[in-house]
């Protein structure tokens, strides 16, 4: 990029980001329902967050500070390149620190740090229609939300019992959004099912390729699907963080050496620093300087 | 008292159908057909291919929008005009009333899914949610179809065909239906499997006291399931009775050849 003249804020033009709005505006008025949106090109491939970087792109003021996170890191090449591409078309400030940040776009996370009003979550969504891997017409999908003909959902759980015993949906786990619409909240693992719910943020979800928009207002109500001998369980690796000993974080394992060692950190890495700076220490971390 | 009550049940048709048709641009589907159903009553439509009886049954099940006529079936709620019905109310006849039994189990089941899946299907549509009530359902009802207990967790693709039309039977009738719709359900089955599955719908629809609509062009299948017989030809009803009057004593030409038509062996 050389002229940095030639683009508009934020890269999209004020008329696909009104286009954007209101299909945002409409998602916020009907939580979980699948809004269409003419999507756009974005300079980045599909399945890289072309969905979200364009709701981030709609949502954003000269004012905000941006958070990228990509699987809860900050440090990631997907989470970098988005928050260099907002540094460079919007001039926003950017953060690590989930309570500074105002706008904070996500792939596969909402981050440990409970969120607060004003705050805005982005998700980036590669398949936004729940029933798509049991119905795969489109036109069926469609029907079935206005009927509110939930019933294949459940067989999809259905089937994970009776294979494996249990409900072995880890991520991507169906949610009924104010007691209408099964909503898919992309691909974040069940433990963090529970925090979409009554969450004070506005949470906005976005999908490039399939061109859909989708929101959870404030203090929505998510149920994630379950069966009454089966409830729904939020699971993460039975251990506590290797770096900074929290026992109640969502954990990446992550393989040391060919041996097989292997260790379990925080995947919320503004979490991990945080608690790390604040004097906690696991087994196999170090001290930080406090900050 | 009890006699009267039930002999009050008796006179209020299941299904009454009037003037019902459907047209394809130009061509006849089906035009002009008048008849009504009581509970547990059995209806054979018989015809050629081309006959219009797969259009009827399409238009009866709300598959397909009829041009013009009345499909009126006694709800819960008293009689009601199918075909005027919002889609919502049609969906949920159609999976608590109502049952569809394919000709080819792959259109009526979900063939990436168990076979207790299969059958739990529609009582999670209604709002089941103890796993265990429902596996427990769908073992039952793969044992009155007669498929074994412990193939509960296979899919229907390892199935054989006569087992997966039973199983697309079992799936269908695990709600109680009133009303069951059949398009050929003997079809593409070999004859001593068909006779097994003949006698197995024989047996489900008189203990449940089903009422049950079948679309078939074999003769012997309406010759035992049926209670009543229509002819179609050309879109049209060409005869209608009691299914050994209609094939012992046939009226019409078209019924007269198609009786003369079967090899007797």
């Amino acid at each position: 990029m050389t002229d940095q003249s030639a683009y508009n804020f934020a890269y999209l033009d004020e008329q696909t980001k009104r286009m954007i709005r209101r299909a945002i505006l409409k998602g916020v008025a009907i939580p979980g329902y699948q809004v269409p949106f003419a999507s756009r090109e974005m300079p980045m491939p599909y399945g890289w967050g072309t969905g979200g970087v364009q709701v981030t792109a709609a949502c954003l003021v000269p004012e905000d500070r941006l958070k990228v996170i990509d699987q809860g890191a900050d440090d990631t090449t997907n989470a970098v390149s988005i928050r260099r591409f907002f540094q460079r078309t919007a001039g926003v400030a950017v953060t690590e620190a989930t309570e500074e940040a105002t706008v904070i776009q996500t792939r596969h996370r909402i981050p440990e740090t409970p969120l607060t009003e004003g705050q805005i979550l982005v998700y980036q969504v590669p398949i936004p229609e729940p029933l798509r891997f049991l119905e795969p017409r489109e036109t069926e999908t469609r029907k079935m939300h206005e009927l509110e003909d939930y019933g294949l959902m459940h067989v999809k759980l259905y089937e994970d019992i009776s294979r494996h015993g249990q409900i072995a949906t880890a991520y991507d786990y169906p949610v009924k959004v104010e007691g209408r619409y099964v909503m898919d909240p992309s691909p974040i693992p069940k433990f963090d099912n529970p925090k979409l719910v009554g969450n004070a943020a506005i949470q906005l979800f976005g999908a490039g390729r399939e061109q859909r928009i989708y929101a959870l207002p404030p203090y929505s109500e998510a149920i994630s699907l379950d069966f009454e001998d089966y409830p729904f369980a939020a699971s993460k690796a039975d251990h506590a963080c290797d770096l900074c000993a929290a026992p109640d974080s969502y954990l990446d394992e992550v393989i040391t050496d060919d041996q097989g060692s292997r260790m379990f950190v925080c995947s919320d890495t503004d979490f991990c620093a945080s608690r790390r700076k604040a004097g906690h220490v696991g087994p196999m971390g170090t001290p930080m300087a406090g900050g | 008292m009890d006699t009267s009550i039930w002999a009050k049940m008796k006179t209020q048709p299941l299904l009454s159908v009037r003037d019902l048709s459907k047209f394809y641009g130009g061509r006849i589907g089906c035009a002009d057909v008048n008849f009504d159903l009581f509970p547990g009553e059995v209806l054979g439509i018989v015809g050629e291919s081309g006959s219009g009886k797969s259009t009827l049954l399409s238009c009866l099940a709300g598959h397909l929008a009829p041009d013009r006529g009345e499909v009126i079936f006694a709800t819960t709620e008293g009689p009601r005009d199918t075909v005027l019905m919002a889609e919502a109310a049609r969906r949920r006849l159609a999976r608590t009333d109502w049952a569809y039994v394919h000709q080819n189990p792959r259109d009526g089941l979900r063939m990436g899914v168990s076979a207790g899946g299969n059958v739990g299907e529609r009582l999670m549509a209604v709002g089941a949610r103890h796993y265990g009530q429902i596996r427990e359902a769908a073992v039952d009802w793969l044992g009155r179809v007669e498929i074994a207990a412990d193939r509960v967790d296979d899919r229907p693709n390892a199935f054989s065909g006569g087992m997966q039309q039973r199983l697309q039977i079992a799936r269908n009738l695990v709600t109680g239906p009133r009303l069951v719709f059949m398009d050929e359900p003997t079809g593409g089955l070999d004859v001593s499997v068909q006779a097994r599955l003949l006698d197995l719908l024989r047996g489900l629809v008189r203990e449940m006291g089903l009422s049950a609509i079948i679309v078939t062009h074999d003769l012997a299948v309406v010759r035992l399931l049926a209670d009543r017989l229509m002819v179609m030809k050309g879109g049209y009803v060409v005869e209608q009775g009691l299914t050994d009057q209609v094939l012992d004593d046939p009226q019409h030409e078209y019924t007269q050849l198609l009786v003369s038509s079967v090899l007797q062996v």
